[in-house]
């Protein structure tokens, strides 16, 4: 008796768990009614992408990151290589522009070059991303470095550690009509106007070439051994600054101040040697994450080319001495390819 | 009377002690002991183009391709070494890459006959082409621990002397012996006076054009491992540079005639000179690069006008179709 009483208890007790359990049961899972188009918007459409070359660890950062995250929707990502000639380059965007591809990104050689173009590809219909490097035209989207920022962070910290010192400075730009150089000198300018007492030696235009950087310094620095610190444009032209300034003796001496991408052998492992003693760093895996980001609302917005225009600037790194060694202030290209 | 008559070689001398004593006259730091060694490390790797090009040249031909013999064994010698392969393996292959080269550009100009200019034009595209897509990870290749003491080849200093204005040096001496003192270097200036007669007379002008351009690659490799070990990393994207224009402008400056046959090694130290003491002077005063290059294009075409003045294409000169 005691038994089918309790047998009854618990079959009691599951019938009502399973009255409340089964409205849950009897209900289908409630479709998201926006992935459905977003998946529409991207599959089967064209980005195509213009750097200024590739084979450079910026450039092959972007692409690998953003392959990475268009490809998995059935994007088709483009790539055409002007290896540094910026005529190719503007060949390139002209027949991209008769292709017609739903997105264009470009990295411009100089701020003036592609300008008409872009406006063109907007009025045929065709998103345009600009990264890193702008040109005098806003289009649907910039994503990149703030360089005036870090021409102020460099030029701060130089300095700063000129302190107390000659107060004589040197300044590498890069190619002097490229947006990175010419706008990261205005940051340089900006601090300096603070700063009378600050003597700049030398300013003069590497053309992000590391020989040539070598070459400046190296003179700059035989005129001047009391100089107190250097303001570089970009690591792969500053790796020659630094080899001028260990072989003067003058490691650890002359502050230099650089910027880059961040990946781990131009950045981090160089800023360990003393090489740098600051390498701002745009990060590029976080670029381009952004850069796949805006190309996918982009296309999910269904918004003209060219009606909207806005800039993401990417947060800013400094490698310095103390994080260096940790796994997340740099990149390694080889892993972001994988 | 006798006319007065100069050369270029004193001429361009001239200009440059002229430009000298202006500078150390008026530019404070520029008459110092080590400026004037900076001056000539400055210009250290291009002398020592200038001393290949000057072999070709001197032979009736021009070596456009010499910036990637620069570039891309030397690259190729850093990117084996960060592979993990060892420093020897990784040398011995680029200098055979190199001789390879130089084999190459010799046949299409000796054998196929191709107009050095464009011969050397395409294969040079071929080889910094080839670098990018199949040998070199990044444009920009580092330095890593498997070259260790090699550094030394470009940085540091022997008896106070930088090391690269040593390495100039004995790319100097080596080539002057080969030209002044070697049969082979005899035949290349008949060669380059004269190829028909050259040829009648019984020197052997095919191989030794060969050769011609097999010693210009592999001074061009030895330059740019000099610069690599300089600068700690090879930029190989230097290729897309102006640099082979200022080789060129060392060689015709310094007085060695693009129509072949004359000049020598001083020739290549005076014009080495005059432009390491113009770049030293105009990064002191702190011209922009825009400007140096302003100034640069201007003596080059002086200069040419000069060349083609002293030495006047004439029957013999336009014949065998010069550049």
């Amino acid at each position: 008796m005691k038994r089918i009483v309790s047998s009854a208890k618990v079959t009691a007790i599951a019938l009502g768990l399973a009255a409340i359990a089964a409205p849950a049961l009897a209900q289908q899972g409630l479709d998201e009614p926006f992935q459905k188009p977003f998946k529409e918007a991207l599959a089967g459409k064209t980005v195509a992408y213009v750097p200024v070359a590739m084979n450079f660890d910026l450039t092959e950062g972007w692409y690998a990151g953003m392959k990475k995250e268009l490809e998995p929707f059935g994007v088709k990502f483009e790539i055409r290589d002007p290896n540094w000639n910026t005529n190719a380059g503007a060949q390139a965007v002209t027949s991209l522009i008769s292709e017609k591809p739903a997105v264009m990104v470009i990295h411009n050689p100089d701020v003036q070059t592609y300008a008409k173009l872009l406006q063109r590809a907007e009025n045929e219909g065709i998103y345009v991303i600009q990264i890193n490097m702008g040109s005098a035209y806003r289009s649907s989207a910039f994503v990149g470095a703030n360089w005036i920022e870090i021409g102020e962070r460099d030029t701060e910290a130089v300095v700063k550690a000129c302190q107390g010192k000659s107060n004589k400075i040197a300044i590498v730009q890069g190619a002097l009509s490229a947006a990175a150089s010419a706008y990261t000198l205005k940051g340089v300018e900006n601090v300096l106007a603070k700063h009378p007492e600050i003597k700049v030696v030398s300013s003069q235009a590497a053309d992000w070439d590391a020989a040539k950087a070598k070459a400046i310094t190296q003179t700059v620095l035989k005129q001047n051994p009391d100089l107190c610190g250097i303001v570089g444009f970009w690591d792969g032209m500053d790796i020659g600054t630094a080899a001028a300034v260990k072989e003067a003796g003058l490691t650890g001496k002359v502050f230099v101040a650089t910027s880059g991408g961040g990946e781990r052998k131009g950045a981090c492992e160089l800023v360990k040697s003393g090489a740098f003693d600051l390498n701002m760093s745009y990060d590029v895996p976080t670029q381009a994450a952004q850069m796949a980001g805006t190309i996918k609302w982009l296309l999910s917005s269904g918004a003209k080319a060219g009606s909207i225009k806005g800039s993401e600037y990417t947060t800013l790194i400094p490698i310095t001495k103390e994080n260096a060694d940790s796994p997340t202030a740099c990149w390694n290209l080889s892993d972001l390819k994988k | 009377m006798k006319r007065l008559r100069f050369n270029q070689q004193e001429i361009v001398f001239a200009v440059f002690a002229a430009l000298f004593l202006v500078f150390s006259i008026f530019l404070r730091g520029f008459l110092t002991p080590e400026n004037m060694l900076t001056l000539l490390q400055n210009v250290a790797v291009l002398g020592i183009l200038g001393l290949a090009m000057a072999i070709v040249v001197i032979g009736r031909g021009i070596d456009i391709s010499l910036i990637a013999a620069l570039a891309v064994p030397p690259g190729l010698v850093l990117q084996m070494v960060q592979n993990g392969h060892s420093l020897p393996a990784s040398l011995l292959t680029a200098v055979l890459l190199t001789i390879g080269f130089g084999l190459v550009n010799g046949w299409l100009i000796a054998y196929a006959e191709v107009p050095s200019l464009f011969a050397t034009l395409a294969s040079g595209l071929l080889l910094a082409g080839l670098g990018q897509t199949a040998l070199f990870q990044l444009d920009v290749v580092q330095w890593s621990d498997g070259m260790k003491g090699f550094e030394r080849l470009g940085q540091g200093t022997i008896v106070g002397i930088p090391t690269s204005i040593v390495m100039f040096a004995i790319a100097c001496v080596v080539v002057a012996f080969l030209l002044r003192r070697t049969r082979w270097g005899a035949y290349i200036y008949a060669i380059g006076d004269n190829p028909y007669a050259a040829r009648v007379t019984g020197i052997p002008s095919r191989p030794i054009i060969v050769l011609q351009y097999v010693v210009a690659a592999l001074i061009g490799c030895f330059a740019g491992l000099v610069m690599a070990a300089s600068v700690n990393s090879m930029p190989t994207r230097i290729f897309n540079s102006t640099l082979i224009y200022d080789v060129i402008l060392v060689v015709v400056l310094g007085g060695i005639g693009l129509s072949g046959g004359r000049g020598g090694v001083l020739n290549v130290i005076i014009g080495t000179l005059l432009i390491g003491t113009m770049l030293n002077g105009m990064t002191i005063m702190d011209i922009s690069y825009a400007g140096q290059n302003l100034v640069k294009g201007v003596v080059l075409l002086l200069a040419v006008i000069t060349d083609s003045f002293l030495n006047p294409r004439n029957e013999e000169t336009a014949q065998q179709g010069d550049i």
